[in-house]
């Protein structure tokens, strides 16, 4: 059953000390309907505004091998870490602007989308400053669409630059295509892209498509690119002549156009495997790891209905009982962890936007790394593990607990009274046990750090 | 019931004297492991020298490709065979090589071929398939799948980075010395208390206060010492020490699989500094691992260290090696038939390059790998072939364990 509390926890970014909680389900889509807030608030730099500077750090690289052994060289490299400092400190603005919108939304529900679908969408720079472009990425590409049509978002999502590039699809090139004729390099497709758009952006893996599909759809892929100058280009020189056929239906001809590419990313966004996919993932993200079946199909025929709307996906989902049971039963990954701890301590915006990319890195980012979650770094394609086990190793909570017993103090002036921060950072799901925990405790840091290491905080 | 605090304390005492009793407090499984013979992996991360770790002084070639980063007897390398020498950086490990518990395998490489990058070339070797994007989990795992009576204790994944080629379906552990959990006595017993509700956070406490307590680490004895525990922070300098020391002391108890990384080999430039630091680390680490597991069981163990490409046979305008594609391989262990260089050595000619550039690869590093389960652990060929690395040929028996 709804309870204010409970969404707060499960559908938003955890309880504030200040912000009051939403009082209905529709609330909650309101807000997601309405404008970004947070977005406009903490600001993070569009991905393509920051291609001269990813160039510019390549130009200054290829100069400075250049230079090896000559005069030269020791002020290219100067130049070049500087241009590289530069690239960290931002990221490190990033990372504290994403905990600064997690701590201060009354729209908590939109950053967990854009944490799920970020992760959906997994993309990674693999060189250069393109590693650490993947917060403007998740901005540029996936956050304006959160709440819009699934197909619009799976085409902006897998055209954007740092997606074919982390696929390869950049150097996929079809052998027939005029690119592969003129050339005598070996020249061939890449199917990574194609693959992971079926097995893990569309259909899912064990879909309905086989290796045929997958060699079809990375042929009318070919011609998808981007230059490190102009961000996305598709370049016809690249693709494979002639119409494939994917699923039994074909797309594409001559001449090799984006039209088509688009057109079956809008045929896969609506397929009703996709629909299953899309609507399971949410459940589990959400909800639990072993779902109930009949809100998992409740949100995938409402997927179905509509065509992929995603705002009428997400109604769906928060109307269900089963969406509500009071038990919480997942895990935070360390990510929202650490996020709904800053906002359970109310940390102060002022105090991380004075923080020093250093201090950012020591307080918050490199502990994520020790409790497993390095951020935006996933493994691979498929993103973080949804699993609780994943996280709650040994190794991952030894992490959290210390985190939680040594950082409050750090990022608050002054630490909340124990007894006080169980109910504001807790709310209904506070239990003896903890309450006795945060008397009991010998110190106030101790108090608050088992507070934020006790299973009703963790959970969600 | 609210408990009072000095009675939550009287009955926590309680539990504290028994703890060795508490069926919660212990929960770690001693069943008998499934095989009895010890593999450690190490991955060298960034592209280990294979010219600098192994100089080939014996070809005509050498001399002339490398002038800064000269090696060879003469320049205090150590002779291994008259035909390569041993960095000096690895010299503390000679004995070993006397013994016949080091050798090599000069010239090998995944099959990752010209992109040349660490991201795509380390994913690969961890991967164990022939290409990206094949395979979800990492070689390691699978040949763990293949196994019966794999426990969560059978394998462990040591330090902070992770270890893709554990990654997978069969249990792992994982543990960072570095995370060790020091809390005040009253911190622990809260904290425990707390989470008696739920199990899976239960268990995972009880085990890191448990590994908290191997190696150098201690539990607090008194609430200061709350003060020397920081921020969950990889910690400098010695860290590959306390890896060795806490992968040898689960090695001496159940755990029979250890993977962990050594990284800084990316020596583009001034790689004398370099590889001296890293070779003194790796040269520390064996003979950590060495000491920690005793003779008995070094006896009956394999240590493989393995990087993810070479780098290039021309030294580069800044002392140092760019990345390349042929590389080598590290073995050592009471297991291993040490005391020789494995592998066909390609040449240094123009012609005998790889991309006129890299070091030939003339053998597949996941071939090697492959070899050593087969004798150590006893998997077979078919499921190495088919399902640890898919699709290699493992070809001849190359004879590297004892």
């Amino acid at each position: 059953m709804f309870s204010p509390a409970l969404a707060e926890i499960r559908f938003g970014c955890g309880l504030s000390p200040d912000l009051p909680a939403k009082n209905s389900v529709e609330e909650i889509l309101q807000r997601l309907a309405g404008p970004d807030h947070m977005g406009e608030t903490y600001p993070i730099d569009d991905f393509d505004s920051l291609l001269p500077r990813a160039v510019e750090y390549t130009r200054l690289r290829r100069e400075r091998r250049r230079a090896q052994g000559s005069d030269a060289y020791d002020d290219l490299d100067d130049q070049t870490k500087s241009v590289r400092a530069k690239a960290r400190t931002d990221r490190a603005r990033w990372f504290g602007q994403i905990i600064l919108r997690h701590g201060q939304t009354s729209d908590g529900f939109r950053e967990r989308l854009a944490l799920f679908w970020g992760d959906h969408f997994t993309a990674q720079g693999k060189g250069g400053l393109l590693q650490l472009m993947g917060a403007p990425y998740v901005d540029s590409a996936i956050r304006p669409h959160l709440s819009g049509n699934f197909a619009d978002l799976l085409i902006s999502a897998v055209t954007h630059p740092l997606m074919l590039h982390y696929l390869d699809q950049g150097r996929s090139i079809g052998p027939d295509s005029r690119s592969a004729q003129k050339s005598r390099r070996p020249k061939g497709l890449n199917e990574n892209l194609a693959r992971e758009v079926m097995e893990l952006h569309t259909l899912g893996v064990g879909g309905p498509y086989s290796q045929q599909d997958v060699r079809q759809l990375a042929e009318l892929f070919t011609g998808l690119s981007y230059s490190a100058k102009r961000g996305f280009q598709f370049r016809p020189n690249l693709a494979e002549p002639g119409a494939e056929t994917i699923l039994g239906n074909q797309y594409g001809g001559d001449p090799a156009q984006l039209e088509p590419i688009h057109a079956v990313l809008r045929d896969l966004a609506v397929h009703p495997a996709t629909a299953d996919h899309i609507a399971r993932k949410l459940v589990v993200h959400f909800v639990e790891d072993t779902p109930d079946p009949a809100l998992a199909d409740h949100v995938a025929s409402r997927f179905r209905d509509t065509g992929g709307d995603l705002a009428q996906v997400y109604a769906a989902l928060l109307e269900h009982p089963a969406a509500w049971v009071p038990e919480l039963r997942n895990v935070k990954p360390p990510l929202d962890f650490i996020t709904s701890a800053c906002r359970a301590l109310a940390v102060h915006p002022q105090k991380l936007n004075r923080s020093a990319p250093k201090t950012l890195n020591k307080g918050l980012m490199t502990p994520l790394i020790m409790m497993g979650q390095p951020w935006e770094r996933a493994n691979g394609p498929d993103g973080w593990p949804e699993q609780d086990a994943a996280w709650i190793t040994p190794q991952g909570l030894a992490a959290r607990i210390r985190w939680a017993m040594l950082a409050p103090r750090q990022l608050v002036t002054r630490l909340p009274p124990p007894e006080q921060f169980v109910e504001t950072s807790l709310g209904d799901f506070a239990d003896g046990r903890v309450r006795f925990a945060a008397r009991a405790a010998e110190t106030q840091a101790e108090a608050i750090g088992l507070v934020l290491s006790s299973p009703a905080f963790q959970r969600r | 019931m609210t408990l009072s605090r000095r009675r939550f304390l009287t009955r926590s005492a309680a539990i504290g004297c028994s703890a060795a009793a508490s069926p919660l407090l212990t929960p770690v499984s001693f069943a008998s492991a499934p095989w009895d013979t010890r593999l450690v992996v190490i991955i060298l991360r960034g592209g280990v020298d294979a010219l600098d770790m192994l100089q080939p002084y014996g070809d005509p070639n050498y001399a002339g490709l490398r002038t800064k980063l000269a090696g060879g007897p003469d320049r205090g390398g150590l002779d291994l065979d008259g035909f390569h020498a041993l960095h000096p950086g690895l010299q503390p490990l000679m004995p070993l090589w006397q013994r016949g518990e080091l050798g090599f395998v000069q010239a090998v490489s995944t099959p990752y071929r010209n992109r040349r990058s660490h991201f795509d070339g380390q994913d690969l070797l961890e991967a164990g398939s022939a290409g990206l994007g094949e395979v979800r989990d990492g070689w390691l795992n699978r040949m763990l799948q293949q196994m019966g009576g794999v426990e969560s204790r059978t394998a462990f994944a040591i330090g902070q980075g992770e270890m893709k080629l554990l990654h997978g379906g069969a249990p792992v552990s994982d543990w960072a010395p570095d995370a060790a959990l020091v809390l005040s006595p009253q911190a622990k017993l809260l904290a425990e208390q707390m989470m008696m509700g739920d199990p899976m956070f239960h268990d995972a406490l009880a085990e890191a206060l448990e590994l908290s307590q191997d190696g150098t680490m201690g539990l607090a004895d008194d609430a200061d010492d709350m003060l020397e525990m920081t921020m969950p922070l990889p910690s400098r300098g010695k860290s590959h020490r306390k890896i060795a020391e806490f992968a040898a002391e689960r090695l001496r108890g159940e755990t029979r699989v250890a993977a962990f990384s050594i990284n800084g080999w990316d020596t583009h430039s001034r790689q004398a500094a370099g590889l001296k630091a890293g070779f003194g680390r790796l040269s520390d680490t064996i003979l950590t691992l060495r000491d920690g597991v005793g003779d008995a069981i070094w006896g009956k163990t394999a240590v493989l260290a393995m990087t993810e490409f070479g780098r290039t046979v021309r030294e580069n305008g800044t002392g140092g090696t760019d990345h390349g594609t042929g590389g080598a391989m590290l073995l050592s262990g009471g297991a291993i038939r040490g005391g020789r260089i494995y592998g066909r050595w390609p040449g240094l000619t123009e012609a005998d390059l790889f991309d006129r550039r890299d070091l030939m690869p003339t053998a597949d590093v996941r071939a090697q790998a492959a070899w050593i389960m087969r004798g150590l652990i006893g998997i077979d060929r078919s499921q190495l072939e088919q399902v640890v690395f898919p699709g290699l040929d493992m070809g001849a028996d190359p004879g590297l364990l004892l």
